[in-house]
């Protein structure tokens, strides 16, 4: 099968739905189906052949963080070329409502698409975005698939349409013995956070609450931060007695995480929301790293409820500090906690949910069907796009014209 | 300018707005109605590639004889309904899947199925019928996803009494039993 896979956000920064597509066309490419990735790209140079520059981003905000996306004149026509030039069989849109390619790619095309909802969002997020193209995005989609209930269950109630759950799958070997980060000593207790440091949600803040009851019992423990964002800013607001157990690492590679989750004796999540799967947890078990993680939905899902990995009550430091200082003085726990990780993780690992995939593939698409241009959407677009002109609801699209007109 | 002369604008603007809407749920309702016809085609194709398995299931030797007539019953049954589909709706081919989803539950029961997981046919003719039964019910979801957008467009005011839906049937969910035998989840 010939397969497009739309990524909505910038290529050349880690992120989830990036990573995502990432391993699921690396996934499919070794299922010996044919694939091109179609995303925003900062350095077309640097991306590998099969991901096609959708245009450089731009840096917007959306969904409660910054996002770097494409769209506008240019873009469209980028992602017509793309739809017009690949012969798909099936195209699959991530995120389909972000204001980028994604979303115009709903517009552009016609044929078997299949979309995957990876966000939980609210409600007025959705709307935000303008029923109608919302409508029209979903009502040419002919299989939806979502990552977590929460996900689907924002789909559900709020643009109303079925999705079939597949959940992220991590790519398992590459995060089995990666070896262990330079300086880092074996024995010394580590822990990891990772995700964005000045991103409130990823929750550093209340790790480093947690931090002096921790020191206080061990001494010689080490904090990795691993993640981009503003170090210095951070620094200055950590107290001068935790400052020196911590270790910025910066933003880091796919390989350096797996590293860093080797080279560490718990892995911290202290996220305090927004998260609809954590496919970093995933990621911990696979490189064999025992989770302590707040109770969202989402973590306490993938967790098992406590059963492959320990949870705290989000938000709270002084719970999440006796937890870690639990876990870091025992052995057997984290011994326990890292055999059923190996045992959980299975579910998770992309060769099996891969199988999943190509089963909606299939059946959404009929024998020698292909994704074409869809002439008439452009027309109806224009239509759907006038209540903007007398005045009506600021949507993402207008971002988009605005930058057109520059 | 005169009351005569805004009425005549408002008129022109009202009935402009009319045909934009109009034309715009006019597309919607053929594109639903186009997703409609594929998914029902992609769901045929499914259950026509689940029944043959069946049979291969059932002509495989594997099964014992009385299982194997039975399954190859249901599986022709359910394979020459969907041929008759258009004419009901779905209904009798529905019924046939069902029968067909009851017949491939008692043929492979556990014992039966630890004994086709021993021959190298055996596991990929259970892995055909698993694969085959999952594209079943991703495609009827699909289908009936389509068929709620539809129906729910359908059900508005302006399109009921302009019958902007044309000649086409209001869409009928593709109700039946299709789910996996409960034996394949063992695992010896």
């Amino acid at each position: 099968m010939k397969v497009g896979i739309v990524c909505p956000y910038v290529w050349d920064v880690p992120g989830g739905v990036r990573s995502h597509v990432a391993d699921l066309a690396q996934a499919l490419r070794d299922h010996g189906h044919e694939v091109d990735v179609l995303a925003p790209l900062d350095d077309p140079d640097a991306a590998p052949s099969w991901v096609s520059d959708g245009g450089r981003p731009i840096a917007v905000s959306y969904n409660g963080a910054v996002a770097r996306l494409s769209f506008g004149v240019k873009a469209t026509r980028r992602v017509r070329a793309w739809i017009r030039e690949g012969n798909f069989d099936v195209v699959h849109i991530h995120e389909p409502l972000a204001p980028s390619l994604s979303l115009l790619t709903c517009w552009v095309a016609r044929g078997p698409l299949v979309a995957t909802w990876h966000s939980s969002h609210e409600r007025s997020r959705m709307l935000a975005a303008g029923y109608g193209i919302a409508q029209t995005a979903m009502e040419k989609i002919r299989g939806s698939i979502a990552v977590s209930e929460e996900a689907r269950r924002t789909l559900v109630a709020h643009v109303g349409g079925d999705a079939v759950l597949i959940p992220n799958g991590v790519r398992v070997s590459e995060f089995v013995d990666a070896g262990f980060l330079d300086g880092v000593e074996p024995t010394t207790p580590t822990v990891l956070f990772l995700g964005r440091i000045d991103e409130p949600r990823k929750g550093l803040a209340v790790l480093v609450e947690a931090l002096p009851a921790v020191i206080e019992r061990v001494p010689d423990v080490v904090v990795l931060v691993a993640g981009p964002g503003d170090q210095q800013e951070q620094m200055d607001e950590i107290p001068e007695s935790v400052r020196g157990h911590i270790r910025f690492l910066g933003m880091v590679s796919d390989h350096d995480k797996a590293r860093a989750l080797t080279s560490s004796t718990v892995y911290v999540a202290p996220h305090t929301g927004g998260e609809s799967f954590g496919i970093v947890l995933v990621e911990a078990l696979a490189a064999s790293t025992p989770v302590l993680a707040s109770d969202l939905p989402a973590f306490r899902k993938v967790l098992e409820e406590g059963r492959s990995g320990r949870l705290f009550p989000t938000g709270n430091a002084a719970a999440l500090g006796e937890a870690l200082i639990d876990l870091l003085f025992d052995e057997e726990a984290r011994a326990e906690l890292m055999r059923q990780g190996d045992r959980r993780v299975q579910d998770f690992d992309w060769d099996t949910v891969v199988d999943d995939v190509i089963a909606v593939y299939e059946s959404v698409h009929l024998p020698g069907e292909k994704v074409t241009e869809d002439l008439r959407g452009q027309i109806v677009g224009r239509f759907a796009r006038l209540p903007r002109f007398r005045g009506g609801t600021a949507g993402n699209t207008e971002i988009g014209d605005s930058m057109e007109q520059r | 300018m005169s009351i005569w002369g805004w009425a005549f604008i408002a008129v022109v603007v009202f009935f402009g707005l009319a045909a934009l809407y109009l034309s715009n749920t006019a597309g919607r309702l053929d594109r639903l109605h186009r997703r409609i016809d594929v998914a029902e085609l992609s769901l045929d194709t499914q259950l026509l590639r689940r029944s043959s398995v069946a049979m291969e299931i059932a002509t495989s030797g594997i099964l014992d004889p009385a299982s194997a007539v039975l399954l190859a019953d249901a599986a022709h049954s359910a394979a020459a309904a969907i041929d008759e589909r258009t004419q009901d709706q779905g209904k009798a081919s529905a019924q046939a899947e069902s029968i067909l989803t009851r017949a491939l539950d008692v043929a492979l029961d556990e014992e039966e199925v630890l004994e086709m997981r021993a021959l190298p046919a055996g596991v990929s003719l259970l892995e055909d019928l698993e694969a085959a039964a999952l594209r079943v019910q991703l495609s009827r979801r699909f289908l009936n996803d389509a068929i709620r957008a539809c129906r729910q467009l359908r059900g508005r005011r302006p399109v009921r009494w302009l019958s902007l839906a044309g000649r086409t049937p209001w869409p009928h969910p593709r109700e039946m039993d299709d789910s996996l035998p409960e034996s394949l989840s063992v695992t010896s």
